[in-house]
């Protein structure tokens, strides 16, 4: 019952530190990999609390196999949309903005989110196929 | 003598563990033990990479106005990659041991064997 | 002098992990070297490292084993006519001693810890901290490297990511397991 109560209060603040850490990665440590860790360990937080069945309902099977293909097609793709715009693969200070640095900036917060999404989705895969399917 | 001892003690110490890490993925006869000394034997080849890239009075490799010497960032760079991958072997590895141990009801390689040696000599007197 | 206590403490617990015959102790030691190790990657100024050691290492790696242990077996059998001399063992014990002390002969010749002329410093690292913030304006030089310079490797890693769920997906989303 306590435990409940602190995780429903716990997981929003763990998740948007999480975001934070994505959002800062140029600025200070962190970056994609760590945020979307962080981000996993909220959802697996709330599986170990609440049990499998509602972890699924909450995130189902679907959803976390679809993200985890989609951050990496995010990364590929800013890689592709820097060629469009005239430079080489992960070329970033090319793409359109007002001046390379911007430019760099947005880039890599780009394929920061898209190394995020995967990790977290792939931590939530993990946990849902190797802990134990019966009486949970 | 202690100048050179503190010199190379990093070294030494990522060696020692990485012996420790080896005799456990050798020696033990557990597959989760095996694992358990995989993980340890990756961390001291991580120390190993960041210890050679730590310079004396440098300071974190982040932008500062008032830093003289940056550590060196590209072993942090080389270690944070391999320690995804590290995460990575160590789940495929368990998922494995999971199928095997579903399939074998134990994790003891030596019973595996054992295991495996009568199931061949059983098809073998039946041809 | 706190690196070298730090170090051997490190040691100490790899000994007691290996050692230890119940699994689910042995997984809480590993997980407290790693938040050991976290301390001592703070101390080398290592601090993307630190992050990602603290959250993988000492988080999700321990609960990936627990995880593991609670479909399989927790203690580590012991054989029943255990004997006093175990061949197997000696040999194992030799060949890790033997391949230690050809390292630690290598570590002669290397340069000592912390020196600024040793070539991994000399190199590359120059370039990629003098041209991050000009080039790209991105003040974490860890970040620069992992995303733009070696932009490859990351995307790499991604899918390195990508491969080990899609493995374990194969190998345990079954019905009948």
């Amino acid at each position: 019952m306590i435990i409940e109560f602190i995780t429903r209060k716990m997981i929003p603040f763990i998740q948007l530190y999480a975001l934070y850490v994505v959002a800062h990665g140029d600025l200070g440590p962190g970056g994609g990999f760590q945020g979307g860790v962080i981000f996993g360990t909220s959802i697996i937080l709330y599986i170990i609390v609440f049990g499998m069945e509602k972890g699924k309902r909450l995130l189902p099977l679907k959803i976390t196999d679809f993200l985890g293909s989609l951050g990496v097609l995010i990364y590929a793709g800013v890689g592709i949309l820097c060629i469009v715009f005239g430079g080489e693969y992960l070329e970033y200070t090319k793409l359109p903005f007002k001046n390379p640095h911007l430019a760099a900036h947005l880039g890599i917060f780009a394929i920061e989110t898209g190394v995020a999404i995967t990790v977290s989705a792939v931590m939530v895969v993990f946990i849902f196929d190797i802990a134990r399917k019966k009486d949970v | 003598m202690s100048d050179f001892i503190l010199s190379k003690f990093n070294y030494w110490a990522s060696i020692l563990l990485m012996m420790i890490g080896m005799y456990g993925m050798i020696a033990k006869k557990n597959l989760i033990k095996k694992i358990i000394g995989m993980n340890i034997f990756q961390v001291s080849v991580f120390l190993f990479y960041i210890s050679m890239g730590k310079v004396k009075g440098g300071t974190a490799p982040i932008f500062w106005e008032k830093a003289v010497i940056y550590d060196n960032p590209i072993p942090h760079v080389l270690i944070l990659t391999a320690i995804v991958v590290s995460i990575s072997t160590t789940a495929v590895a368990l998922s494995i041991i999971i199928r095997i141990y579903n399939c074998f009801r134990t994790v003891e390689e030596n019973k595996i064997l054992e295991t495996l040696a009568n199931d061949e000599n059983q098809s073998g007197n039946n041809q | 002098m706190f690196d070298v206590f730090l170090l051997i403490l490190l040691i100490i617990f790899a000994i007691y992990s290996v050692r230890e015959k119940d699994l689910l102790s042995s997984i809480i030691i590993l997980s407290g070297f790693s938040l050991m190790m976290t301390i001592l990657w703070t101390r080398l100024n290592a601090v993307d490292v630190a992050f990602t050691e603290a959250s993988v290492g000492a988080g999700v790696s321990t609960v990936i084993f627990l995880a593991a242990i609670s479909r399989t077996k927790r203690e580590e059998e012991v054989g029943q006519g255990r004997k006093r001399f175990d061949f197997y063992k000696i040999i194992s014990l030799f060949i890790v001693i033997l391949t230690g002390l050809v390292l630690a002969y290598g570590t002669f010749d290397m340069p000592p810890f912390g020196d600024i002329e040793a070539p991994v410093n000399t190199v590359l690292a120059p370039r990629y901290i003098y041209g991050s913030v000009p080039e790209l304006g991105i003040k974490n030089f860890v970040t620069s490297i992992l995303a733009s310079y070696r932009g490859y490797d990351t995307l790499g890693e991604t899918t390195v990511i990508l491969t080990a769920g899609i493995s374990v997906v194969i190998l345990l989303r079954r019905k009948e397991l």
